[in-house]
């Protein structure tokens, strides 16, 4: 059955063991802290901070879009959606995953007692909030409209205002992407315990191996850029300037070489987390390891040569689109293949529907719908109507919201036990992601009709036939937010209050469940391990 | 029960506690200098994006720019990274060898030639200005058909040259942190670690200029 | 609109191309949705774990599904790809006898000019039956041409032209709205399209003709000095403008272009970028800053009445597409 190592038995009343929360205790204890266990609760309460300040912008956007005429002045509708996509981008859906989980479970999960460089890790921590800290005052000091995706030449020569503040927060930010993506490709390629072989990594490392390959390559493609276009701001020199013989065109080709391959940085961590719940509950090894493994670092590879998908409309020659549009294709394969390996799992499992399990089930349902979707806009001719519109932004919701926060509304709690040694209420936890799915599906699925319909995006009117959706949309996103509201609340109970966890509450399998305490002392294992056996060895077969 | 460490072999005190021996410490160091200096060839990689796209497009204006490129100056400099670069190899070659005294030497030689090219940048940056070739406000260009595309592409110069000497400033720095942690006995010939990834980072920096140098100053050059 | 429309109106020949390529990807991407959500609801219901149960056997792999299940939805992927592609070519090669209509966006209206003079602010009135090419330009920041009705856009980029055609089919009037965001009043960048009969169409046209564009850009022709060197020069010091626009050019490098529309806004704003092969630089003056978009596009009407085929139609499509025939419903232009 169960191949958890004995430990000692420790009755949940007698004095705690010590571990990494109560090793020490007061302000320095966290902040020069260079446990990547303690790193990683750092970045868990910075992050959610920065999710419930884009939510904030969220909420302002769709108040909105509830009246054909807008409620608040354009400017300023212009500034909350701008503002909404710079703090989720980059502040929230990059480092999420792979600065939490990532950051925590893979020592743990390689066999190594911390990551290949501590300090570094945290020194990523601090050049996050710096890069914040820009972000907020940026929107302290009267906030940003150029969008995002900081066009040129609105944004180098007509926006009045805080371009070079935001582009500087993101700049930095940056950064702590690139230190975290490096950090993980040496640790894993030099730390993992004896007998833990490329083979035998869970699909957890793997998924955050081909993120850091993409964090490590592209950010520092938009942090150029973005030095480009404040030097442009500033000096007006003509780069991006047509009146001064520039190319407004270039900006956007450098813009989305980073940029595209981001979005993988986003979901390929969230692919990650899925692999390993669906392991664990349908107590079955993962079908198609192999496939699933390579499947990862083949969507990094080909995300790196699809960027010209954003510009079929832009004045992009039309042989170059036909390439990019190809390649889109292309890279849909490998993500169809995790679909389909992790539903084939399910095939002759043992299947339970613990909170985790149920967002891996809304992962799966909701990151398909996005991903097809994904195939309209690769598709040149239907690209040309859809692009700019609503679709597109129900589209990257499906995958970014439905997909990668379920997954990491999915991964908080399963390893929820493991890093707070507490267990969490069930009952409210399965209550709050049926209320989170059924919020985001009303939210935006009517945003795709709005988008075949015509609706284009950043408008802060729109033509009245489009109100009835836009009402629809705007209820679904307030039962949303009670969705991502209720975990707040009940996870940090549980973290007070909740029962003592066990060492092995799931049975699962995996270093970080079987030989590491729960929750782990600083230096992760009492003896170090020695892997002799292959991932997800639920029904204990061969070695 | 408390997380007690198994027996260890002695660790020497740069053995961190998370490495099992020094040479997974070491490959470490070593895989992540290379995997940085990737990420430094992708954030040089936008700009000689632009570079390339704007000399494809405006060619005369480049030709007419690259009349400006003060060659001498910047050729000096290619020799004096070059030599830099050799300099720093000794330094390592030193610190292998566990000679303190010969680690300083060398380091200190880098650090000046480093400081040579930035000051030979200086004053090239100076003749610039003087001759109005920075954009900006102050901009003026001779040929007055070439003005906007002139602008660009010094706008490209200074960007790359600009951006390249910063990392000779950081590199001074770190030459400069080198020295002094050698002469503090730091280094020994069982661990320079920090002289070798440095040493990396510098031949990076050295790269960089000789890329730069030819596709700036010597194609297309008329005098 | 009944609130259970998904489609806008369809009111040019590409509406129902694009939405028949849509159905198609909406019924791929239903079955797949169904499969998906089908087979996890019917695994997790037929595999739930019950009290008692062993552990499952582990099933690693299968290299033969797994090669399936790339190979079909690559395949069907593919068709996608090829008749989007194909679509996509169609609308962005314009065919070569086209009604030209010129647009300007500027913060944040469109200024529609047609070859005969007429003007319009927020305004496109177009015929059925017959390709209408639209030239974009933008004067300040990048600006999109967006009619949801004719499933068609294109961006509006500062410093260039952008094209693309239509045929209207069905008489109305259709949004016309701003797709990329250009600053505070980007929302209410929008317009009207007004499709109308032909009958009708004449009728209108006639009744708003101020003087054509080819007309008002004679007299900029006059007013800038161009007529002293391109027409009056017996010296030869410039090529004539006769039967120039829609024909190849043979540059001094040995490079042949086709004169377009871009092509003679780059010979006025930058004249030096191409040489005509016999011919010398330094020549011509540069009157970049000097004549606005709104000036380009009425000269550039100018030099194209100087080759007539037909008043006010193009005599080749514009870029590398030059000279390949392309199908669409060209039909003969309408004398105005």
């Amino acid at each position: 059955m169960s191949m958890t190592l004995p430990l000692p038995h420790v009755p949940p009343h007698v004095e705690e063991r010590t571990n990494y929360l109560n090793v020490d205790y007061g302000w320095k204890s966290w902040l020069f802290t260079t446990d990547h266990k303690r790193i990683a609760l750092l970045y868990l309460f910075s992050i959610t901070a920065f999710f419930f300040v884009g939510g904030a912008f969220a909420v302002g956007m769709r108040i909105n879009l509830l009246r054909p005429e807008g409620v608040f002045q354009h400017d300023t509708y212009n500034k909350l959606f701008t503002m909404h996509g710079i703090i989720m981008v980059f502040f929230f859906l990059v480092p999420s995953i792979p600065a939490t989980l990532g950051n925590f479970l893979i020592p743990i999960m390689i066999g190594a007692r911390d990551l290949a460089f501590p300090r570094i890790n945290l020194l990523s921590w601090y050049i996050y909030i710096a890069g914040g800290i820009f972000a907020l005052t940026a929107i302290v000091e009267g906030g940003v409209d150029t969008g995002w995706t900081f066009y040129a030449p609105f944004s180098s020569t007509y926006s009045n205002t805080h371009v070079i503040l935001a582009a500087i927060g993101v700049f930095v930010s940056g950064f702590s992407s690139i230190l975290t993506g490096l950090n993980f490709i040496v640790t894993i390629h030099k730390m993992r315990a004896p007998g833990m072989t490329w083979g035998r990594l869970p699909l957890f490392v793997w998924g955050h191996y081909a993120t850091s390959m993409i964090q490590v390559l592209g950010t520092p493609v938009i942090a150029i850029t973005l030095v480009l276009l404040g030097l442009e701001r500033v000096l007006h020199a003509g780069i991006f300037d047509p009146n001064l013989g520039g190319d407004p065109v270039l900006f956007q080709h450098l813009f989305w070489f980073y940029s595209h391959p981001a979005v993988y940085i986003m979901i390929l961590p969230g692919m990650a987390v899925i692999s390993e719940i669906i392991a664990c509950f349908s107590r079955k090894a993962i079908f198609g390891y192999t496939f699933v493994a390579f499947s990862s670092v083949a969507i990094a590879v080909l995300g790196f040569l699809v960027w010209g998908h954003h510009l079929f409309v832009a004045g992009q020659s039309m042989y170059a689109s036909m390439v990019f549009s190809f390649i889109s294709f292309l890279v849909a394969v490998p993500s169809a293949i995790k679909v389909f390996n992790w539903t084939a799992t399910m095939y002759r499992g043992s299947i339970s529907f613990e909170t985790p399990m149920l967002y891996a089930f809304g992962f799966i349902g909701l990151f398909t719908i996005g991903g097809l979707t994904g195939l309209f806009l690769a598709t040149m001719a239907i690209d040309v109507h859809l692009t700019d519109t609503y679709f597109v932004i129900a589209h990257f919701h499906y995958v970014m919201v439905g997909g990668m926060v379920m997954a990491y509304l999915g991964g908080v709690h399963f390893w929820f036990p493991k890093i707070t040694g507490r267990l969490y209420p069930e009952n409210w936890a399965r209550i709050a992601a049926a209320v989170v799915f059924i919020g985001f599906n009303l939210t935006f699925f009517p945003q795709f009709i709005l988008g075949y319909l015509g609706m284009p995006r950043r408008y802060a009117t729109y033509a009245s036939e489009f109100q009835v959706l836009n009402v629809m949309s705007t209820m679904g996103a307030s039962i949303l937010g009670i969705g991502y509201l209720l975990p707040m609340i009940y996870l940090a109970w549980a973290w007070r209050k909740g029962p003592i966890s066990p060492q092995n509450p799931w049975n699962a399998k995996g270093l970080e469940w079987e030989q590491s305490p729960t929750p782990p002392p600083t230096l992760n294992f009492v003896e170090p391990p020695i892997v002799t056996e292959p991932p997800y060895n639920y029904s204990g077969e061969e070695h | 029960m408390d997380a007690t460490l198994p027996a260890a072999p002695a660790h020497s005190a740069e053995l961190k506690h998370h490495f099992d021996d020094a040479a997974q410490q070491m490959e470490s160091s070593t895989l992540g200098m290379w995997v940085f200096l990737l990420t430094e060839i992708m954030f040089f990689g936008g700009m000689f994006g632009g570079y390339t796209v704007y000399r494809n497009m405006y060619p005369e204006a480049f030709a007419s720019t690259s009349h400006f490129m003060n060659v001498t100056i910047g050729a000096i400099n290619t020799g004096v990274l070059i030599c830099s670069s050799f300099t720093m190899v000794l330094a390592v070659r030193s610190a292998q060898l566990g000679q303190k005294k010969a680690i300083i030497a060398f380091l200190i030689l880098t650090l000046i030639l480093g400081c040579v090219f930035l000051g030979l940048k200086g004053v090239e940056y100076h003749e610039k200005w003087v001759e109005h070739h920075v954009p900006g406000p102050s901009f003026q260009y001779e040929d007055a058909q070439y003005v906007h595309q002139a602008q660009i592409l010094f706008f490209l110069y200074f960007a790359m040259t600009g951006m390249h000497a910063m990392h000779m400033i950081v590199g001074a720095g770190l030459l400069t942190t080198l020295i002094v942690m050698a002469a503090r006995n730091r280094f020994s010939a069982h661990w320079y670690t920090p002289v070798e990834m440095i040493g990396l980072y510098w031949h990076f920096v050295d790269i960089v200029w000789i890329f730069l140098f030819p596709l700036l100053y010597l194609i297309g050059h008329t005098s | 609109m009944g609130v259970f429309d998904i489609f806008p109106p369809r009111a040019a020949t590409s509406s129902i191309q694009v939405d028949a390529l849509y159905v198609f990807l909406l019924a791929v991407a239903g079955v797949m949705t169904v499969l998906i959500f089908f087979f996890v609801v019917f695994f997790a219901f037929k595999y739930r774990r019950k009290e008692g149960d062993p552990m499952p056997r582990a099933i690693h792999g299968s290299v033969p599904l797994e090669i399936t299940w790339s190979v079909i939805p690559l395949m069907i992927m593919m068709v996608m790809f090829a008749w989007g592609t194909k679509l996509y070519f169609e609308y962005y090669t314009p065919p070569k006898d086209t009604f030209d209509v010129y647009v300007t966006g500027k913060q944040w209206m469109w200024k529609v000019q047609y070859p005969d003079g007429q003007r319009e602010i927020n305004e496109l009135h177009v015929p059925t039956g017959r390709p209408v090419k639209l030239i974009l330009a933008s004067e300040d920041v990048i600006h999109s041409f967006y009619i949801p009705a004719f499933r068609l856009k294109h961006d509006v980029v500062p410093g260039s032209y952008q094209t693309y055609w239509f045929e209207a089919t069905k008489p109305g009037r259709y949004h016309i709205f701003c797709a990329e965001y250009c600053g505070t009043n980007h929302s209410r960048m929008t317009g009207w399209v007004t499709v109308m009969d032909p009958a009708a169409y004449g009728n209108w046209l006639a009744g708003s003709a101020t003087g054509s564009m080819a007309e008002q850009g004679e007299k900029l022709f006059e007013q800038y000095g161009c007529v002293t060197c391109h027409v009056l020069d017996s010296q030869g010091r410039c090529p004539t403008l006769r039967y120039v626009f829609g024909h190849p050019v043979v540059l001094d490098d040995g490079r042949t272009v086709m004169a377009d529309e871009a092509y003679i806004r780059e010979s006025i704003l930058n004249p030096n970028a191409k040489i005509v092969k016999g011919y010398h630089r330094d020549i011509m003056p540069v009157f970049q800053g000097q004549i606005g978009e709104d000036g380009l596009l009425q000269l550039i009407a100018f030099i194209k009445s100087l080759s007539p085929k037909t008043p006010g139609t193009p005599a080749g499509a514009t870029g590398p597409e030059a000279g390949s025939s392309k199908q669409g419903t060209a039909k003969q232009p309408q004398k105005q």
